[in-house]
């Protein structure tokens, strides 16, 4: 899988790197569906063999269907824990957080929503930002929040697409808000009601 | 501050002898009005007429941020410095008038920490005790390390001890007391942020150590007020004003600028801010790169200065200013 490649874009819009091992007392991952291969690569490292006694993986299958759980299973990593979804996994992730000591490690990979999700319960739970190293894999689907009536909808593709929450016919922008950890999203026919140009998939 | 903001005409309302090195001063302003709130971490500029030599060291704030009626500052005696900490020490008495800047906060505490840990060496304490008054008022969590050099040089350890019981934990050098920093990081809740203030090798130490074990840049803050050093005598051109003049070896780039006449930029006076930064148009000889601010590779290249601290060595130095 190739390393995903993104246009400039504006500064809210993240940047994502490649994962590396860090130094620290514990390494904890989140990932989802192709995200796993990223890890995967990560503890091809030489320096990563001594980090496996130490590491907790928490994973979930894509949107699209990816599972790699297997491939992560083989790391033989001290935890490694598959949730169906990161809803599921999100009261684990902040038990995870809220025991945790400075010197933790974060990684996430995989897609954007899951990504941001994770570097918000980091942030909740005190770490800077700048702190979680992110990759993407897979993926470009977005989370995308609805800035009328405020609710979010999970893997966008389309764009303009059908608010899931309000129905209004939302325009998907690359201006994305960390504290909510979602591109945000713009009635699209405001000025003349029922105008919508054609979606097309620009998130695959 | 420099630009814009009003300096604060004040009155020195009380020296207090803290002990054979150190005393506080307590400033109320001239007609009686409240001080400006200031955040934990803050500092003041107080400027002095030294017999003649205008004076303009940086000190932090210690009093209680929610005292309004007056602002308290520590000053160590330095003998072998430039003389601001002896002139604060020799001369300033009850009663004189003086001038600050207003309160500028290089080191302010990170309200998204979980936990705030503090490490303080020697004078580096004063920041500390206007920042625990705040976190106390606040309800935070916090937690600080004192090293100082003997019980008698420990200025506050008894006041902050009494008033913040085990929160406070207190080593002295002279009875071989070191902090057990590796262990102290270890054992830190996710979230904390470690602050330090006090010798140049302290701050060093507690950032590498931190690091190495695996804390975030973010999470781990430093203040280190740099006095301008004693160095030889130069002599600088400055371009935008058409003014040439020699820096003497007890004074700064950036004071005799200001004596010159010119208007020049500053918050910190310490190296730490960037606010004094300045262009170099001509440089024949060597800069003494004295500050934190610039990185590695500018101060190589030595197109930019900061004149509060950094000094020159050579033929010819033109300034843009
Ligand atoms: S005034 Fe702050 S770096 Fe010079």
């Amino acid at each position: 899988m190739t390393k995903t490649m993104f246009e400039p874009s504006i500064t809210s819009r993240p940047v994502y790197g490649v994962l590396s091992p860090g130094v620290g007392s514990a390494h904890l991952f989140v990932a989802d569906g192709e995200g796993a291969e990223a890890v995967c690569d990560l503890f091809a490292k030489a320096e990563a063999a001594e980090m496996k006694s130490a590491s907790h993986i928490i994973y979930m299958p894509g949107a699209n269907g990816c599972d790699r759980s297997a491939a992560l299973q083989a790391l033989g990593v001290a935890q490694f824990y598959r949730a169906p979804s990161f809803a599921s996994a999100q009261p684990r992730l902040a038990k995870v957080l809220a025991d945790a000591h400075m010197g933790l490690q974060v990684y996430a990979a995989g897609t954007e929503g899951l990504m941001a999700q994770v570097a918000t319960a980091a942030q909740a739970a005190g770490l800077p930002y700048e702190a979680v190293q992110m990759e993407h894999r897979g993926s470009l689907a977005r989370r995308v929040q609805c800035v009328h009536c405020k609710g979010v909808t999970e893997n966008v593709t389309l764009d303009p697409f059908v608010c899931s929450h309000c129905g209004l016919s939302l325009f998907v922008r690359d201006h994305f808000s960390r504290r909510i950890a979602a591109f945000q999203g713009v009635n699209i026919d405001a000025e003349d009601p029922g105008l919508v140009p054609a979606s097309v998939e620009r998130f695959k | 501050m420099s630009v814009g903001a009003p300096k604060i005409p004040v009155v020195v309302a009380e020296v207090v002898e803290v002990n054979e090195l150190i005393k506080r001063f307590r400033f109320v302003r001239r007609d009686g009005a409240a001080m400006p709130i200031f955040s934990g971490g803050s500092h003041v500029v107080v400027e002095m007429d030294d017999h003649g030599t205008r004076r303009m060291n940086p000190y932090s704030l210690m009093s209680h941020p929610a005292d309004t009626m007056g602002y308290e500052i520590s000053v160590r005696r330095d003998e072998v410095g430039r003389g601001g900490s002896l002139y604060m020490h020799n001369h300033v008495k009850p009663g004189m008038e003086m001038v600050l800047s207003q309160p500028v906060n290089l080191f302010p505490l990170d309200a998204r920490a979980k936990k705030h840990l503090m490490i303080a060496g020697g004078i580096g304490i004063t920041p500390f005790v206007a920042q625990m008054a705040q976190v106390e008022t606040m309800g935070g969590r916090f937690e600080l390390h004192y090293s100082v050099r003997s019980p008698a040089l420990g200025a506050y350890v008894d006041r902050l001890q009494q008033h913040y019981g085990p929160r406070v934990h207190v080593y002295f050098d002279e009875l071989r007391q070191q902090i057990d920093l590796k262990t102290l990081l270890k054992s830190q809740p996710l979230g904390t942020h470690i602050y330090v203030c006090g010798p140049k090798g302290m701050i060093g130490w507690v950032h590498a150590t931190a690091k190495a074990m695996g804390w975030p840049d973010r999470a781990v803050h430093s203040e280190e007020f740099l006095a301008p050093p004693v160095g030889l005598a130069f002599d600088v051109q400055l371009a935008a004003s058409g003014k040439s003049f020699t820096v003497q070896p007890n004074q700064s780039l950036l004071e005799a600028i200001e004596a010159a006449g010119v208007e020049a930029p500053y918050l910190c006076r310490g190296g730490a801010c960037g606010q004094c930064e300045t262009e170099v148009l001509r440089c024949d000889g060597h800069i003494e790169h004295n500050d934190h601010w610039l990185t590695d590779d500018q101060k190589a290249a030595n197109t930019k200065i900061m004149p509060c601290v950094s000094r020159f060595r050579g033929a010819a130095l033109i300034l843009d200013r």
